[in-house]
């Protein structure tokens, strides 16, 4: 069972970026960072990172002057994001015995 | 690290927040309830009185100035109420330090708003038509099922209101000559009773 946590969810930003991408289709940069109180800095950083390993795409597009970088998952960003529930649960499971 | 009891239920939180537009204000219920009661009141005195609203009617709805300003009263209360939320709500996501026009509450507003605007026109149609005895029931149902609609995207507390609306909107139907008092129930009382519901479980 260990082999299944993926080091990318160690860090709670990242499986707090990838549950909002489970969930919706896409989500912009602003909306992340009021969502999980988070700096620019730290934010950006922890998206390139998820972008590195290809769980999730980037999108940019400009709403009137302004530049909207829009994220999405990937088809394996969202499989590693189930195979970390599935660790998480079976953990919980094996507690239990 | 968590244990992932807690790993598993703050991911649920997360998602639940992310998709949900929660500052919808419960004090706008209240104010939209007492805009549509002052309404229904004067609809009251133009077309009944001075007979009950539950007797016959002095003058009827198909009088074409009776109609007419009945119709423009009600576009004012749904202007106003939607002014009223709008301030409210914002007054509300200042509070709480997050954004008013957000993906979420982008998400909700249409969802909400696309069953209105199509029960609109069908209850204008209605209108022109002079089918006047089914506009109370298309103006409740319409509005149940766009708040139904809507409930994904905010606290899902909001379909219960649904629900009622929907319900009196098919009694209303069934029982024709008591629109107004149907239309005061669901737009008035109900509006009202889910306000300072909302306003006492999560606003305070």
């Amino acid at each position: 069972m260990k082999k299944q946590f993926d080091k990318a969810f160690e860090n709670v930003v990242r499986l707090r970026i990838m549950s909002v991408l489970m969930v919706n289709e896409e989500y912009d940069f602003n909306s992340f960072k009021e969502l999980l109180e988070v700096t620019d800095g730290n934010l950006a950083s922890h998206l390139k990172s998820l972008e590195k390993q290809e769980f999730i795409t980037v999108q940019k597009s400009f709403v009137g002057r302004k530049t909207q970088t829009t994220y999405k998952a990937t088809p394996s960003g969202k499989e590693a994001f189930q195979a970390h529930l599935s660790f998480l649960e079976n953990l919980i499971k094996e507690n239990k015995n | 690290m968590n244990t992932p009891q807690k790993e598993l239920s703050e991911i649920k939180a997360i998602m639940e927040r992310s998709t949900r537009f929660i500052s919808l204000s419960g004090m706008s219920g209240v104010m939209a309830g007492i805009y549509a009661l002052i309404a229904s009141a004067l609809a009251y005195y133009w077309v009944y009185y001075p007979n009950s609203p539950f007797g016959f009617r002095i003058s009827y709805v198909n009088d074409e100035q009776i109609l007419l300003k009945l119709i423009v009263t009600a576009i004012i209360v749904l202007v106003l109420s939607v002014g009223t939320g709008i301030y409210l709500t914002k007054k509300k996501t200042q509070k709480n330090n997050t954004k008013f026009w957000s993906t979420t509450s982008k998400r909700f507003l249409f969802s909400l708003f696309i069953p209105i605007i199509v029960g609109g026109f069908f209850t204008l149609a209605l209108i022109l038509r002079g089918y006047l005895i089914i506009v109370a029931p298309a103006t409740l149902i319409f509005y149940g099922m766009a708040l139904l609609n809507a409930s994904h995207f905010t606290l899902s507390d909001i379909k219960y209101l649904a629900y009622c609306q929907i319900a009196l909107g098919i009694l209303s139907a069934f029982f024709p000559g008591y629109g107004l008092i149907f239309w005061s129930l669901g737009f008035g009382v109900l509006h009202i009773v889910y306000g300072i519901t909302m306003y006492l479980k999560y606003d305070r």
